[in-house]
């Protein structure tokens, strides 16, 4: 008995002090997204206050599915997340196995790595899209200097082109934090097992395959979640590397809704685009949860 | 590319070993160089004069000068955004801190039904994206006459911040051993007691870990900034770099000046406490 009451203790007592901070998540996250969705229900154009608010039930999402724009802007978001993340498992997988072994200035490494990881974005764009302004910018000079190109180019007036430092810069930027996720794993590998390992003989390459990969898998998928909703919400870098141009041709997601938001002013339509990423995002995420099965870390083992 | 430093056995294995030894540096060296480059090339191009910018770059700086460092802090008044920045980054991490660590307490120390499906659903609210909820805070902040006021950004900046601080405390606090807890209420120390006078000095690295992380997001955020201020008065740093205008051409100078200003306290924040970031960073997110 007196067990149970003590039990019924602590739980009041745990859902007091969570309390404050559900509800400001409650009230400031979850509300708003309720909001949105009634939103996206009807006809809100700011700009022109006399239509009213009118209830026009699905008419907005009617709309997305015939919208040339936003297909292309879901396209290219699917492609900007396909080709950085890869690059950045396989670039974040060597530096995690690199910083997982002791040498001389390990920790410079790591140290050097983190940092791109911890400025804003919109700095890291600024970066790199002045390396590659202008026909007489830097990457111009270096790549006509190796022979990788013949002459300098234009890099954001064509679409090709355009992505080429979009994906440089997201890889730059994330690839630490890929690192590290995966740093956490391989560090939870049993080391015998490569030792048992190197007695049968076995060489660097069957080790990697047959005990690092495997036994790291958690870790990969975990950081694919990550990664993935990372990359479906893009907007800081590309607003600030492209615009989203040449055109319309290098616009995610993101950035429509945001230019139907907040430079059309159509908050009905916008809204129905905020509903359809958040519903992307989320079907990504049961798809990896529940199809992969990745356990994330909420409670102790 | 093996995750542990095999011994060389034997003297044939050596060659082999000491060649992929090589790679491996030079792909080490090229990453880092990589990584480096970007910085090193905005601080020369910060030094130097616009007109000589896109003009046969040179790696090595030429005639070095002071001038867009001078006009960033003089006409262009980059105070003022570094003002607006320092508040509400601050502001949301002293509060997402103080509210974050009795929630984190609780789920990380005591025994309660509904734990697990909190962790969850904090979890999924760090992940949900931005843009899905700047339609209605737009409408609610405007209706509230909050638009470019500082309440106006601290308040959307709990949205990612507060599941943020808590989801790494908890994590961060799990770690802390319970023995010295457990013993003091074995001699009758009361929750409160043991949470004031035994936790909270122990959790104080704690905090200060979850308190940089909190206050990098915050610095760093761009898309809430971008919507929810009108003008200059109440940019934060990312916005007013992003929006940098010149008369006539892009003043790129002075941006990348600007640039290395917003990136210096980061980076500085993170080579410091480079290792205390890692395990924040890490703790909860992967479990072996």
């Amino acid at each position: 008995m007196r067990k149970i009451s003590r039990l019924g203790h602590e739980a009041r007592l745990g859902w007091t002090l969570v309390g404050p901070a559900l509800s400001v998540i409650a009230l400031i996250a979850i509300f708003p997204l309720g909001w949105t969705v009634w939103e996206s229900l009807h006809l809100h154009e700011l700009r022109m206050p006399w239509l009213g608010q009118p209830f026009v039930g699905l008419a907005n999402y009617v709309e997305i599915g015939k919208d040339p724009r936003f297909w292309g802007a879901l396209a290219h978001t699917a492609f900007f997340t396909v080709v950085s993340i890869s690059l950045e498992l396989l670039i974040g997988l060597f530096l995690a196995l690199a910083m997982n072994r002791a040498f001389r200035g390990r920790g410079f490494v790591r140290a050097a790595v983190l940092v791109p990881w911890a400025i804003p974005t919109v700095v890291a764009a600024l970066l790199w899209r002045f390396m590659f302004e202008s026909e007489g910018g830097i990457a111009n000079a270096l790549l006509v200097d190796v022979h990788i190109l013949k002459q300098p180019i234009v890099w954001f007036i064509e679409t090709a082109t355009a992505w080429v430092p979009v994906i440089l810069a997201d890889v730059w930027k994330t690839t630490p934090f890929v690192a590290l996720l995966l740093l956490a794993g391989l560090q939870n590998i049993d080391l015998s097992l490569y030792e048992a390992a190197a007695v049968d003989g076995a060489n660097a390459w069957w080790q990697l395959r047959h005990i690092t990969l495997p036994l790291l898998k958690p870790a990969i998928l975990v950081t694919l979640i990550f990664r993935t909703l990372d990359g479906f919400r893009v907007f800081d870098l590309i607003y600030v590397l492209t615009g989203g141009g040449p055109g319309t041709s290098t616009e995610p997601v993101a950035l429509y809704t945001f230019n139907a938001l907040l430079q059309n002013l159509r908050f009905g339509y916008g809204s129905a685009l905020s509903v359809v990423i958040f519903a992307i995002t989320f079907g990504l995420a049961m798809i990896y949860v529940k199809g992969l099965g990745v356990r994330l870390g909420g409670d102790e083992t | 590319m093996t995750s542990v430093a095999s011994k060389p056995r034997g003297k044939k294995r050596k060659a082999g070993i000491s060649w992929g030894a090589w790679v491996f540096g030079a792909a080490l060296t090229l990453l880092i160089l990589f990584t480096l480059f970007p910085f090193y090339w905005a601080i020369v191009a910060s030094l130097t004069p616009d007109a000589a910018l896109f003009r046969d770059p040179s790696l090595w700086p030429q005639h070095i000068i002071l001038d867009h460092y001078r006009a960033l802090f003089g006409e262009r008044d980059f105070i003022t955004p570094i003002k607006n920045s320092l508040i509400v980054a601050g502001t949301t991490t002293i509060f997402c801190l103080c509210v974050g660590t009795l929630a984190a307490y609780a789920l990380a120390r005591l025994d309660f039904k509904g734990k697990a499906p909190i962790m969850g659903f904090i979890l999924a609210v760090t992940m949900f994206p931005q843009i899905s909820i700047v339609s209605p805070l737009y409408l609610l902040l405007r209706s509230l006459h909050l638009i470019d006021t500082y309440p106006g950004l601290i308040m959307p900046y709990m949205t990612f911040a507060m599941p943020l601080t808590v989801w790494v405390l908890t994590g961060s606090i799990r770690q802390i051993p319970k023995d010295l807890e457990e013993a003091a209420h074995v001699d009758g120390a009361t929750r409160r007691q043991s949470f004031t006078k035994i936790l909270l000095p122990l959790a104080v690295p704690s905090l200060a870990t979850t308190g940089i992380l909190t206050f990098i997001y915050c610095w760093n955020e761009f898309l809430f900034a971008l919507s929810f201020t009108l003008g200059p008065e109440r940019q934060t740093v990312p916005v007013a770099i992003a929006l940098f205008r010149g008369m006539y051409q892009v003043p790129w100078g002075e941006i990348l000046a600007a640039a290395i200003v917003a990136t210096a306290p980061v980076a500085a924040m993170v080579l410091i406490f480079q290792r205390r970031i890692v395990q924040g960073l890490t703790a909860g997110a992967v479990k072996g």
